[in-house]
């Protein structure tokens, strides 16, 4: 089991799941958009489905609302079979990318619609609203209506709504997807901050792995319609399970090699890994962990020339060559400190280090 | 990967999915009774045919002593002349045949005396209006056995096609119908460009008047211009007959001028659209490669335009080839298909026949509708979202051009209006210019009185209040409810329905369906319900797809968000849903209202003396020869229907005003 948030454990100090879901399929056709999927969500914890356009993503969290049912599986929520129970039976709150806040409807009776019905007195729902108006901070906004507001207010708006009456699940679809990137960055802190204070049990759909790696205390990667990987974002990120996931958070550098005894062995040049496999084999390293080093280091060394350098801001991204690698080239990044002080240039040469605990090894060929 | 699929999830229907389901039920209810069931009813009339079976009946006749002689089979008894008695007996649905010319020396006052009877229970006979059938015998005086008359039996077959196609002059009415709805075609269609081409690409003066007059034909029944024409160039009596050059208006000439009248607003309105659509980028482009005008004409603005254009040539097609008051009232002997209906079944009564006639003519306007909807789908599909709006730009010679032309079409319009208005005002055309107000004094005329310009009224109003809900309602249930999928293609599919079928066709349905003395709702037959009902039928599709088309531009989301709030989707589409869509609700019910003011076709079959409508009044009267009352009864049309068009345009205007704060653009 991986390590839960802590105000998400019990008083056993193991951590409560809040929402499960086993062997879940759904089928459009012939199409599979989701196979056998089971997963477990800690109560109180940020999760993110993460993963590219038409993964299956959305299809489960639609599933898990109610909103298009599995094709078959379960799911359970607080410990109740929610599996075939239409959305206003379970129990959530939901935001989408496009807001969906009735444009002819104030704020105030926007974030009200749910909370409205015979036996709330009409104070506690006045009340209530300026209470959330309050949390998101738009106090001063409820007799606008949604179109007067920008995006990312909206957004906090349809947030609102959806967790004024105190549900026990927030889904998130792509909250922030339509919102320009400076304000995206701004609201991915605000949401997460939010959520913290609830303590609500949250699940994202993003394809933003930035936006999932800020936000989640875990993410899960999706491809195909199968988990490929679940775990924090320090897991997912440093220790990709498979060679998709490794390419689709951050960059990672494939070279096609052999196994040896102790790593791998690529063209003429060995290099020691930590966790060596056998067979055909694929040796990956992301940019940043291509170390360039001036002396003392001996193991894992690869002498390079540099046959491209793109400014990207904070660092450097080098195109390495070596007879080593054959026509395959390698991606480095360096840092300005580390150019300037070994003077570093295109068409020059680099000694460069793989580290062994930072060099990974997938199978060739995918089974 | 070896993973099993597990059992299947059975949804739990929650409250809201059987209520949408219970409405859904109803709306789709109403579409299969008010026109699957009666289109279905009509085609198997279609293949009904019916004829006298001799061989079903016997006789035995006594000598004048009273001694029967042998029994005779009526079959031979008709074999045994040369030629046979009776050639043909072929007949329909009213068919009744005497049979004393079987016998050459029949006299009613002779004392000979007959025995008769069927030989099965299915051979039916009348005496005088007594019902006799099977095999018993009756014995009959010379008197009582010449009021026999035998009863047809009916057939399923092709032969009533039969006799449709050998007849030249039925099947004339297809290649006249077919000439003249290509020839009106083409002129509308490049009218009604250069009209639009000239709104949307020039900078000419008062486009806002020349628009408002352009549409002023929608206002009017489709007949009214025959009367127009008939008062400008009927050899008898129009002023300007000199221009015909010896030719008669009343004929093919004066069906088309008036097509092209009626139709003119229908091409502008879909052909406008496609030129605003056009993206002003490619202009600058074509500008930037310095393409010449003719060029730019023809590699932009045609390609861009031509799924309108195509879609415009099909719509205006459809609706001359379906029309049936113009030709009805300017057509002289010229005929054409759906008054080829009409005369067979209110003329001759052969219900049969005018069946085969409407199927006939749905080949044509089902092709039609066919192809425009694909065509629309096109020119949807070129709209692109970064689009930018062409913006023209002055050019003196040319916009003085198309203002010259555009006064042109609005002269034409404005003309035909002005003649019925003036025939309406005047004391007797042309002897007697001075004006009265006697035409509109129609209790002195056949046609149902002023009662029948109140009844149109009542069903203009009624049509536009219960169409418009059973419309929105319905398009909410197809366009924003889940599930149940198999039910809301179907419902799509009748909703899209009624365009394909011409409103003759659609009345002569109902007569079949629900004039039948053992159908259960037999009882709206004769009544303002069966208007009402054939009226929002007919004018079903337009309405439903501008319901759906603005249901589509809201947030789909929206019910996902009342449902996971727990509120029933009714609060949603009360305080959301309608008040959000009030503009195209308010669309859907002038659409409604001036349609049901105007339209002839299928309420010409189904109005009785309780509820004659005024647009049917303008029919008969004409036929009956008081044409300046029909015209002044055509009038009373246009100024209600501009008259509410006006009050449209203000509440509108209000509205949209109140909700500025929260509608954008």
């Amino acid at each position: 089991m991986l390590a839960a948030p802590f105000h998400a454990r019990g008083e056993t100090g193991m951590p409560n799941t809040y929402l499960k879901i086993e062997k879940l399929w759904k089928k459009f056709g012939e199409f599979v958009a989701l196979r056998d999927i089971s997963l477990e969500v800690v109560e109180g914890e940020f999760l993110c489905f993460l993963g590219p356009s038409g993964c299956g993503k959305t299809t489960l969290l639609r599933a898990i609302a109610g909103l298009d049912l599995q094709t078959a599986g379960r799911v359970e929520q607080a410990g109740v079979d929610v599996s075939n129970l239409p959305p206003a039976e379970r129990d959530f709150g939901i935001v989408f990318q496009s807001y969906a806040l009735f444009p002819n409807l104030t704020i105030e009776k926007n974030i009200a619609y749910g909370l409205e019905n015979a036996k709330r007195p009409k104070a506690e729902v006045t009340a209530r609203v300026a209470e959330l108006l309050a949390l998101v901070g738009l106090p001063e906004q409820g007799k606008k209506y949604p179109a007067q507001l920008s995006g990312g207010q909206q957004q906090r708006i349809a947030l609102a709504r959806a967790i004024a009456t105190n549900p026990g699940l927030l889904l998130l679809d792509e909250p922030l997807s339509a919102l320009d990137a400076k304000v995206r960055v701004f609201l991915r802190h605000e949401v997460k901050e939010l959520q913290r204070k609830l303590g609500i049990t949250t699940i994202m759909v993003t394809h933003d792995q930035e936006e999932a790696l800020s936000m989640a205390d875990r993410i899960v990667v999706m491809d195909q319609g199968t988990i490929e990987q679940v775990g924090t974002p320090l897991e997912i990120y440093r220790e990709p399970a498979s060679l998709f996931v490794a390419d689709f958070i951050g960059a990672m550098n494939q070279i096609p090699a052999q196994a040896t005894d102790t790593g791998v062995q690529i063209g003429a040049a060995r290099f020691i890994c930590a966790n060596p496999i056998d067979g055909p084999l694929i040796a990956a390293i992301r940019p940043e962990d291509v170390l360039p080093v001036e002396d003392g280091a001996v193991e894992n060394i690869l002498e390079a020339r540099i046959d491209a350098m793109e400014f990207l801001g904070s660092f450097f991204r080098a195109t390495l060559s070596a007879d080593a690698l054959g026509q395959q080239a390698l991606v480095a990044d360096f840092s300005i400190n580390a150019m300037r002080r070994m003077g570093l240039e295109e068409g020059g040469t680099v000694r460069v280090q793989l580290p062994p605990e930072r060099l990974k090894t997938y199978p060739a060929e995918p089974a | 990967m070896g993973a099993q699929i597990g059992k299947r999830v059975r949804p739990k229907l929650g409250r809201d999915d059987w209520a949408q389901r219970s409405f859904m039920l109803i709306i789709g209810l109403y579409l299969l009774v008010a026109l699957a069931f009666p289109l279905v009813t009509m085609l198997s009339k279609a293949f009904s045919t019916y004829h006298f079976d001799l061989s079903q009946y016997e006789v035995q006749v006594s000598d004048e002593a009273g001694n029967f002689g042998p029994v005779q089979n009526l079959v031979d008894l008709n074999a045994a002349a040369s030629p046979p008695v009776f050639e043909d007996l072929a007949t329909n649905t009213n068919g009744r045949l005497g049979i004393t010319k079987l016998f050459p020396d029949f006299s009613f006052r002779s004392p000979v005396l007959y025995r008769f009877h069927g030989l099965n229970d299915g051979a039916v006979y009348l005496v005088g209006s007594e019902r006799h059938a099977g095999a018993e015998w009756i014995e009959l005086d010379s008197n009582s056995f010449r009021r026999i008359v035998l009863r047809p039996v009916s057939e399923r077959g092709l032969a009533n096609f039969t006799t449709y196609f050998s007849t030249p002059s039925l099947f004339q009415s297809v290649r006249n119908s077919l000439t003249i709805a290509a020839i009106t075609t083409v002129i509308t269609v490049s009218l009604a460009f250069w009209f639009a081409y000239a709104l949307a690409r020039s900078k000419m003066r008062f486009k806002g008047v020349f628009r408002m007059v352009a549409m002023m034909p929608i206002l009017v029944p489709s007949l009214l211009p025959g009367i127009a024409l008939m008062y400008l160039f009927s050899s008898r009596q129009g002023i300007l007959k000199f221009l015909m050059f010896g030719h008669d208006i009343n004929g093919p000439i004066g069906i088309v001028i008036g097509s092209v009248f009626f139709t003119f607003p229908h091409a502008l309105i879909i052909i406008s659209t496609a030129l605003s659509i056009s993206d002003a980028r490619l202009y600058e482009a074509a500008q930037s490669l310095k393409a010449s005008r003719w060029k730019t004409f023809w590699t932009v603005t045609i390609p861009g335009a031509r799924y309108g254009l195509f879609s415009a040539a099909f719509v205006v097609f459809n609706l001359v080839i379906t029309d049936f008051g113009l030709p009805k009232v300017i057509g002289g002997n010229y005929n054409m298909l759906a008054v080829d209906i009409y005369k067979q079944v209110i003329g001759q009564q052969n219900f049969e026949m005018g069946a085969v006639v409407s199927m006939v003519l749905l080949v044509p306007a089902v092709l039609a509708f066919g192809i425009d909807r694909r065509m629309q789908k096109k020119q949807v599909a070129l709209l692109s979202a970064r689009s930018v709006v062409y913006e023209p730009k002055a050019n003196r010679l040319g916009d003085w051009l198309f203002f010259g032309y555009s006064s042109m079409v609005a002269v034409f319009v404005l003309g035909i209006i002005a003649v019925c208005q003036f025939a309406a005002l005047i004391r007797q055309w042309p002897y007697n210019l001075s004006l009265s107000l006697n035409n509109y004094d129609f209790s002195r005329m056949d046609g149902g009185g002023w009662s029948s310009y109140q009844n149109s009224l009542l069903l203009a109003l009624l049509t536009a209040i219960i169409g418009t809900v059973v419309v929105f309602w319905g398009a909410y249930m197809v366009e924003k409810t889940k599930g149940f999928r198999l039910g809301r293609t179907l419902f799509q599919g009748l909703a899209m329905l009624p365009m394909a079928i011409p409103g003759m066709v659609l009345g002569i349905a109902y007569i079949f369906f629900f004039n039948n003395p053992d159908n259960p709702l037999n009882f709206i037959y004769g009544t303002m319900a069966i208007l009402v009902v054939s009226t929002v039928t007919h004018f079903y599709t337009v309405s439903h797809l501008t319901a759906v088309t603005a249901l589509k531009q809201m947030d789909v989301e929206f019910e996902s968000v009342s449902q996971s709030l727990k509120q029933p989707f009714t609060k949603l589409f009360w305080r959301v849903t309608v008040p959000v869509s009030l503009p195209a609700i308010l669309n859907i019910s002038i659409y409604l209202f001036v349609n049901a003011m105007t339209t002839v076709s299928a309420v010409v079959f189904l109005y009785s003396t309780d509820t004659a409508l005024a647009s049917v009044a303008v029919l008969n009267m004409n036929d009956a020869g008081d044409i300046a009352p029909a015209a002044a009864m055509g009038m009373m049309i246009f100024y209600t229907n501009a008259g509410a068009r006006i009050l449209h345009a203000l509440v509108s205007r209000r509205l949209l005003a109140r909700s500025n704060a929260w509608r954008k653009g």
